[in-house]
């Protein structure tokens, strides 16, 4: 009776494919359509990278040629291609952004588990959740097509960089340009609409007894990272719609010949940019909160002081944007006001950050795979805060401002961080949504790959930052040779280890060991989706959760 | 089925909507790249027909579960809180525009010794007269809007209802009338571009958002007397009628901001 209070267990799943697939209404299959197109969407942004790190490998440029792109460089004359190398990072930049890192955490973890965790038979808005979905695939349809069409200097693509400044942005010749305007429309309403779902389920549907202080840690990192998307996304939406506007209609918002500021965009843009960055974070501790406590065999350390934190990094991150743009002419006070806002935000992080270490404190540590992205996490978003402590420094940052020392910082905290997040996630969630088990041989080597490659390929950008070196360029002086090589060594390394986790889920997908039991790891992974059978079936919770199943008497 | 539900959630039958919306909103998008580079307009009209067709289609499906009576008192309260959420989304949206004219108009961009910049004339309407009238037809339309409210809350009085709702949408029409009639006499008129002065952008910008949003929440509130009149709306149960009343009421909220700042304080002279 346990087990079958909880769900109707075995009942015929006799939906056809498309149906299933296409017409969904349930937010487990729309969670796993949001996995599978983010890694789709993820493969392509990273393949554009390793071409960019090809051509950063030695000084000159070698690859991307206006006579044509060349895989390997010949000893025929090469015309640097700048708009080609623009394109590249430009795309990077925006689908990592939108289309891979928010809807893998957001969308495919938070659609799936979130519901489970609180007990809510599904999302509150079931048939608009689905329309999320398919908005972002057409966003992302849109992105790619933006790529492909003809854009500036009559060649495909625009070349912009992803934060779309003006006036690069509004004079970009071609149609890419408002392609990519409207891909970031698109996805921007698809999160929106996901966000007023996430929060409402959160607030109405909770298990009979949970409050609010005792959901699970995830799910309160998906509640409040769906209200930065809710509050930062529309002013984004509408940044972007002044662009559209000077574009085609003669507006001139951001062109000083009519009165406009292009520095007004920057500010617009990171009101929004900067809690992008706690958008794609967020979800990401809550991930790691519970890897952290079941393979430590310990509740997580400090669950009050843990919400407390997302809620206050939630808001301290809307009120710290220009920290972006210190270079661009503000005053010093307005400076020094974002310089200590920005330091603040490194208190609740550490809280954070000291509570996961004391949660492991004492703990019966497993090095599980999921354990070791985890612990690579706290790494390398710990090396990633430190270095976002010094640039957030006015002064120092006149000297790091636009260098590959914020490249690598950011990618430590995005690229690393979050990705890091999402492959503990994927591995600690693997069994539970396809019913077998993936190779932990194969997931540790996958693991070191990626961590060696992943740091070899970074930890050099802060070398080369500190030397000068400007971001966003095709080519540089032989001085920065030494480094470049080194991390594009990594940057192929961290590919190959992509592609060896590809293999890992298809092995795991058709080979796997079958998993049937509820909780395959231990008993300290106690929150609700544990307490469902293994894969779950297609409707969980058809009778809500009693207290007994997810109250344990100890904070989470 | 071995366990049949219970609970009071709405648990929906898979559907197609979302898909063809999507598919409707792309089609639209890529058409509307292809106008404004003045290659073919019909991809767009073609998309936005599949748009609307998909949002009649869904709505329809929305009401006929609601009198199915799918929409129990918890899935109520859901929906109040989506379409709260969805209003404030829309808030933070006009915080764009008022950001850019607050911007524009505290800080203009200043003129350089040795410079050839010259910082453009600012134009404003007068907000005393056509301005002033429209926020008078608005107010009075949400005012006929509560007036139905009422009518359906406290007395159940259908007839009331339908002769709020219907003054509530004249009036409505009236107040896009009159702003048409305005943009009419400032491009016709009075040279009024989009650009070539700050002033202008933020003026046509903000306004014709604004505008977009009583033009939605008209037909919002169509939709809401066409359901009165078929008698869809109890005084216990009536969110569609609820979400078209708040709708409307922050459609006239945002006027009152965009009338003090915009037309009112945008017109005094420049601080500086």
């Amino acid at each position: 009776m346990a087990d079958a209070a909880i769900q109707g267990h075995g009942h015929e799943d006799n939906r056809g494919f498309f149906t299933r697939w296409f017409m969904s209404t349930n937010h487990k299959d729309i969670g796993i359509l949001y996995l599978v197109f983010s890694a789709l969407a993820g493969f392509i942004s990273v393949a554009l990278t390793v071409f960019m790190r090809l051509e950063l490998m030695e000084p000159g440029v070698q690859h991307m040629c206006l006579e044509g792109f060349r895989l390997f460089s010949s000893g025929e004359v090469c015309t640097p291609n700048g708009h080609l190398w623009n394109v590249m990072i430009t795309y990077h930049g925006v689908l990592m952004m939108f289309f891979v890192v928010i809807p893998a955490l957001f969308g495919g973890f938070g659609n799936y588990f979130m519901p489970l965790q609180i007990g809510a038979p599904d999302m509150a808005f079931p048939r608009m959740n689905n329309l999320s979905f398919w908005l972002y695939v057409a966003g992302t349809t849109l992105g790619v097509v933006s790529m492909l069409a003809p854009g500036g200097n009559d060649q495909a693509g625009s070349g912009v960089g992803w934060v779309l400044y003006p006036p690069l942005s509004t004079t970009e010749g071609g149609m890419s340009m408002d392609l990519a305007i409207f891909a970031v429309h698109v996805s921007g309403a698809s999160s929106i609409l996901g966000a007023i779902n996430m929060i409402t389920t959160f607030l109405n549907m909770r298990a009979p007894g949970m409050t609010l202080f005792k959901v699970p840690l995830f799910s309160w990192s998906i509640f409040v990272t769906a209200w930065l998307i809710l509050l930062s996304l529309p002013v984004l939406a509408g940044a972007i719609t002044m662009l559209l506007m000077d574009r085609n209609f003669g507006f001139t918002f951001f062109d000083p010949a009519g009165g406009g500021d292009p520095v007004l965009y920057q500010h617009i843009l990171w009101f929004f940019g900067h809690p992008e960055v706690y958008i794609v974070i967020l979800p990401g501790f809550g991930i790691i909160s519970h890897v952290i406590a079941t393979f430590s065999r310990k509740p997580v350390f400090g669950y009050l002081p843990m919400v407390w934190a997302i809620i206050a990094i939630g808001v301290l991150g809307f009120v710290v944007w220009a920290h972006h743009m210190y270079t661009v002419g503000m005053s010093v006070n307005q400076q020094a006001y974002f310089m200590l806002a920005t330091m603040v935000i490194a208190v609740p992080t550490g809280v954070k950050v000291f509570s996961w270490i004391a949660t492991m404190w004492g703990g019966s540590i497993e090095f599980k795979t999921p354990m070791l992205f985890a612990f690579g996490f706290l790494f390398l978003f710990t090396v990633g805060g430190v270095t976002g402590v010094v640039l957030s420094q006015a002064g120092v940052d006149r000297a790091y401002h636009d260098t590959y020392y914020v490249v690598a910082h950011f990618h430590y905290v995005m690229s690393l961080g979050a990705v890091f997040a999402i492959f503990a996630g994927v591995y600690f969630y693997f069994a539970k949504i396809t019913g077998r088990q993936y190779s932990e041989f194969w997931g540790k080597i996958h693991f070191w790959l990626f961590f060696i490659g992943a740091n070899v390929t970074f930890f050099p950008q802060h070398f080369l930052g500190r030397q000068g070196m400007p971001r966003r360029y095709i080519d540089y002086p032989e001085a920065f040779a030494y480094w470049n090589k080194i991390s594009s060594w990594g940057a192929f390394l961290s590919f190959a280890s992509f592609l060896l986790f590809f293999g890992i889920v298809f092995y795991a997908l058709f080979r796997g060991a079958r998993e049937t039991r509820n909780n395959y790891w231990n008993e300290y992974a106690d929150t609700l989706e544990w307490t469902l059978p293994t894969p779950p079936p297609e409707h969980t919770f058809e009778q809500l959760p009693k207290r007994e199943d997810w109250d344990h008497g100890h904070a989470h | 089925m071995a366990h049949a539900k219970d609970h009071d959630y709405h648990i929906l039958n898979p559907s197609i909507w979302p898909l063809l919306s999507s598919l409707g909103g792309f089609v639209m998008l890529i058409g509307a790249v292809l106008w404004m580079h003045g290659i073919t307009h019909w991809v767009f009209l073609i998309g936005l027909v599949g748009v609307l067709y998909t949002m009649f289609g869904w709505w329809s499906d929305v009401v006929a579960e609601s009198r199915v009576g799918d929409h129990t008192p918890v899935v109520r309260i859901g929906l109040r809180y989506g379409f709260i959420l969805f209003i404030t989304s829309e808030v933070m949206f006009f915080a764009a525009w008022f950001w850019s004219f607050f911007k524009h108009r505290i800080y203009p961009m200043q003129e350089y010794v040795g410079s050839e910049y010259v910082a453009p004339a600012i134009h404003a309407v007068d907000p005393l007269h056509l301005p002033l009238i429209n926020t008078l037809v608005l107010l009075l339309s949400g005012c006929a809007v509560t007036w139905a409210h009422h009518a359906l809350v406290h007395n159940n009085d259908r007839k009331a209802l339908v002769q709020g709702l219907a003054i509530g949408i004249v009036l409505g029409v009236f107040f896009t009338v009159l702003q048409g009639y305005e943009y009419w006499q400032l491009i016709a008129h009075e040279d009024w571009t989009f650009g070539g002065d700050q002033f202008y952008s933020n003026f046509f910008m903000a306004t014709g958002f604004h505008g977009a949003h009583v033009i939605i929440g008209t037909i919002f509130l169509l939709v809401c007397l066409i359901r009165a009149m078929r008698g869809d709306f109890t005084p216990e149960k009536h969110i569609g009628f609820e979400a078209a009343a708040w709708y409307w009421h922050f459609v006239d909220v945002v006027w009152l901001f965009l009338f003090f700042a915009v037309y009112i304080w945008g017109q005094a002279p420049l601080m500086n």
